[in-house]
C-alpha cells in the first residue's frame, strides 16, 4: 500500500457503466480492493447523499462524485474514462472523465490540502486533456502526481 | 480592479476549490486581482480585513451559508451557485466588475439581467444583518438621491399593505356590494342611512360587524386595518432607512400620530424624515461610557420619539386641523359658484394628498352634499378619487422604465384599486416622488372633477367606484370623465418623470427590466 492519492490500480481507462450509480460503484470497488475504503455500501451511501444534494457533473464532460466518509482510510482519487459517457447532471451532457474523490471523515488539513490541489487542477483544460490522452493507467498516475503534487 | 470571493460547497473537498481556481484564472485573464477564501473541509484561510476593505466587489460562489458574511457588508456583491463559478468563471468576474462600476447598490443589480440562475445582489447599502431588513440607501450619494432612497425604502415596505388592504376592500365591494362600507362605518348610501356599527378600527366587535354586513363587511374591515398601517409603515421605514433600527420607534410613532390626527401620508412622510433626523442627532451626543450600553435600546428611542411625537402633535397636527376647518368653510362658501370650477377644485383636492387632510375635506364635502341631496358633488369627488391609481397603473404599462420594480408591482394592483375608488393606491408613487406625481395627479383629477360637474353626472353612492355604476346618473359621461382624467394624469406624470435631469435612484431598474429580471436587494446575512 502506498501513500499516494492515486495508483494505477485505481484507474479504469475503459469504464462500462450505464449510469452514475454503477460508475461510482465500479470505481468504489477498486477503492475497496486497495484497502482505502472499508465498507462499500456505507461509502456509496455517503457519495449518493452528496450527489443528491446537487449533481456533481460540470461542463466539459466531467463528473466528480465525492464524499467525506467514515469508511475512507486515506484521501484517494479513483479515475475513469468512459467512451460512451455517464450522466452526472452537467448541463452540457454526459461525463467522459470521472473522478471519484474519497476523503476520510475528519481528515487532517494536510490531506485536505492535497485534495484541494487536485480539485483546483480539475478546472484546467490542460490537465483534463492530459488525462483524456493518457495511454495507460501509469500515465494517468504520472499526470496526477506531477500536476497535483508538483513531483 | 480588486475583487474578493468566497467559495463553499456541501462537502468542501471538490467544488469549493474548483470554483476558487476557476475564479482566479478568470480574474487573471481579465486583468483583475482576486483573493479567494475557500470555506472547505480543510478550514478557511480568511481574507485579511485590509484586502476586503480595498476590494471593489465581492463574489459569493456558495451552495452553503457563507461564514462571516458581515465582513463583506457595504461591498458590491454578486452571488451565484458554486457550480456557476466553475462553469462560467469569466461571466461571474464580469458581473462583479459591473457591480463595482455601477457603484450604487441600485446599479449593482444590473448583472441580474445576465443569463443563468445567478443573482447579483446589491450590498452597497447599509444593512441590518440581524433583522434581515433592507434599505436601498447609498451613504455616499448626494442628498437628493439619498432622500429619494429613503422615501423609496419606506414605499417598498408600504406597497404590500396598499395591495393587500386595497384588494381586500375591492373584493368586499364586489362580493357584498359597496354598501358594506356604509353598513360598517355608517353613512348614506342610495338614500338609505346606516348607523355605524363601529367607530374606529382600534376596537371593534366582530359579531356586530358580521351581523350588520356579513363576511364581506369583515373583509372590508380587515382591508381597512391594513390601510391603517400604511402611514406608520411608510414613516417607520423612512426613519429606518435613515437611522437604522433605532429609527423604527420614532418613525412608527410619528406615522401613527399622522394617521390619528388626519395628517395623512404627507404628514407621515414628514414624520418619518423628522424621526430619522432626530435619531441621527441624538446619536451624535457623546455620553459617558456607563450610558453607552443603554443608548440604542432606551435613550435614543426615548428622546427621539418624545421629540418627534411632540413636533407631530403640536406643529403638524394643529395646523392641519385648523386648515381643515378653514378649507371646509371655504368650500361651503363656494357652493353657489360655477359647478365646473367647484369640480375642478374638489378634484385637485382629492389628489393632493390621496387620503390626507385635504382629500378628506373634499370627500367630506361630497358626503355632506349626498346627505343633503346634492348628488353631483359626490360624483365629482368619486371620479377625481378614481383617476390617480388608474393613471399611474397606465403610466407603468406605457413607460415601464420610468418606474422602479417596486412601483411597477404597485401599478399592477392600482388598476383594481382605482376602479374601486381606493385612492390610496396612488400613495406609493406619490410618496416616492411627490414633486412630480402629486401635481400630475391633481391635474387629471381636477379635469375629471370639472368634467363630471359640467356633464351633470350624479352618484347616489359615497364609495364603490366602478362597482356602483348602477347608482350613477349619466354613467357613460361618468366613464368619459374618468378616462379624460386618467389620460391627463398619465401624460403629465410621464412627461414630468421623463424630464428628470438624471436618472438618480434606480438607473438599473430600467436595464434589468429589459430582460424581465427583477432584483430586490437582499440583506447580507439574512
Amino acid at each position: 500500500m502506498t501513500n499516494s492519492i492515486i495508483t494505477p490500480e485505481l484507474v479504469d481507462l475503459d469504464l462500462d457503466a450505464a449510469d452514475r450509480r454503477s460508475a461510482t460503484r465500479e470505481l468504489a470497488l477498486r477503492l475497496v480492493k486497495q484497502g482505502r475504503v472499508t465498507e462499500l455500501d456505507g461509502f456509496l451511501a455517503d457519495v449518493r447523499q452528496r450527489e443528491e444534494q446537487m449533481p456533481t457533473g460540470i461542463e466539459g464532460g466531467i463528473g466528480i462524485p465525492h464524499a467525506r466518509s467514515a469508511f475512507v482510510t486515506q484521501p484517494t482519487l479513483a479515475f475513469a474514462r468512459s467512451e460512451a459517457g455517464v450522466d452526472f447532471g452537467a448541463p452540457d451532457g454526459p461525463a467522459h472523465l470521472i473522478f471519484l474523490i474519497a476523503a476520510p471523515d475528519g481528515g487532517d488539513s494536510e490531506h485536505m490540502t492535497i485534495l484541494a490541489a487536485l480539485a483546483r487542477r480539475l478546472v484546467h483544460a490542460s490537465f483534463r486533456e492530459a488525462l483524456a490522452a493518457a495511454p495507460d493507467a501509469k500515465a494517468v498516475v504520472d499526470v496526477v502526481t506531477k500536476e497535483v503534487l508538483g513531483q | 480592479m480588486k475583487l474578493v470571493a468566497v467559495t463553499s460547497c456541501p462537502t468542501g473537498i471538490a467544488h469549493t476549490y474548483m470554483a476558487a481556481e476557476s475564479l482566479e484564472q478568470a480574474a487573471k485573464a481579465a486583468g483583475h486581482t482576486i483573493t479567494v477564501e475557500t470555506q472547505g473541509a480543510g478550514g478557511a484561510d480568511p481574507v485579511p480585513a485590509d484586502v476586503i476593505a480595498a476590494a471593489d466587489a465581492v463574489i459569493f460562489a456558495a451552495d452553503v451559508e457563507v461564514r462571516g458574511r458581515e465582513r463583506f457588508i457595504g461591498k458590491a456583491l454578486v452571488t451565484a451557485p458554486v457550480k456557476r463559478a466553475i462553469n462560467a468563471g469569466p461571466e461571474l468576474i464580469e458581473e462583479a466588475v459591473h457591480a463595482a462600476e455601477a457603484g450604487s447598490p441600485e446599479a449593482a443589480a444590473t448583472p441580474a439581467a445576465a443569463p443563468h440562475s445567478a443573482t447579483a445582489r446589491p450590498a452597497g447599502a447599509h444593512r441590518d444583518v440581524l433583522a434581515g431588513l433592507t434599505t436601498k440607501v447609498d451613504k455616499d450619494a448626494h442628498f437628493g438621491t439619498r432622500l429619494r432612497q429613503w422615501l423609496m425604502t419606506g414605499v417598498s415596505y408600504m406597497i404590500p399593505f396598499v395591495a393587500a388592504g386595497g384588494i381586500l376592500i375591492a373584493i368586499s365591494f364586489i362580493w357584498g356590494g359597496p354598501q358594506v362600507a356604509s353598513k360598517v362605518f355608517g353613512g348614506t348610501f342610495h338614500g338609505h342611512t346606516y348607523h355605524p356599527v363601529i367607530t374606529g378600527i382600534e376596537s371593534f366587535d366582530v359579531s356586530a360587524v358580521l351581523h350588520a354586513a356579513g363576511y364581506a363587511g369583515l373583509l372590508f374591515l380587515i382591508g381597512k386595518v391594513a390601510f391603517f398601517m400604511l402611514v406608520p409603515v411608510l414613516s417607520g421605514f423612512i426613519a429606518y432607512a435613515m437611522a437604522d433600527r433605532m429609527g423604527l420607534v420614532p418613525g412608527f410613532v410619528a406615522g401613527l400620530i399622522a394617521t390619528a390626527t388626519g395628517a395623512g401620508f404627507l404628514g407621515g412622510l414628514i414624520g418619518g424624515l423628522l424621526a430619522g433626523t432626530a435619531v441621527l442627532a441624538v446619536k451624535r451626543v457623546r455620553v459617558p461610557r456607563a450610558f453607552a450600553g443603554i443608548m440604542p435600546v432606551v435613550v435614543i428611542p426615548l428622546l427621539s420619539t418624545a421629540f418627534v411625537g411632540v413636533i407631530m402633535a403640536v406643529v403638524v397636527a394643529r395646523p392641519v386641523a385648523a386648515a381643515t376647518t378653514a378649507m371646509t368653510n371655504w368650500l361651503h362658501g363656494l357652493s353657489g359658484a360655477n359647478a365646473a370650477v367647484l369640480g375642478l377644485l374638489l378634484g385637485a383636492m382629492m389628489a393632493f394628498d390621496l387620503g390626507g387632510p385635504v382629500n378628506k375635506v373634499a370627500y367630506t364635502f361630497g358626503l355632506a352634499g349626498l346627505a343633503s341631496g346634492n348628488t353631483k358633488v359626490m360624483a365629482a369627488v368619486m371620479v377625481a378619487g378614481m383617476t390617480p391609481p388608474i393613471a399611474l397603473a397606465l403610466a407603468c404599462v406605457v413607460r415601464k422604465r420610468l418606474f422602479t420594480p417596486a412601483e411597477r408591482t404597485a401599478g399592477e394592483a392600482a388598476w383594481l384599486l382605482g376602479l374601486s375608488f381606493i385612492t390610496e393606491g396612488a400613495i406609493p408613487f406619490a410618496a416616492a416622488d411627490p414633486l412630480r406625481v402629486i401635481p400630475s395627479m391633481m391635474a387629471g383629477s381636477a379635469a375629471a372633477g370639472a368634467l363630471s360637474m359640467a356633464f351633470g353626472v350624479t352618484s347616489l353612492a359615497p364609495h364603490g367606484g366602478i362597482w356602483v355604476i348602477g347608482l350613477i346618473g349619466r354613467p357613460l359621461l361618468y366613464l368619459v370623465a374618468i378616462a379624460a382624467g386618467v389620460v391627463v394624469s398619465a401624460v403629465c406624470v410621464i412627461v414630468l418623470k421623463s424630464l428628470r435631469r438624471t436618472e438618480p435612484a434606480e438607473p438599473t431598474g430600467t436595464r434589468a427590466d429589459a430582460t424581465n429580471a427583477t432584483s430586490e436587494p437582499v440583506a447580507v446575512g439574512a
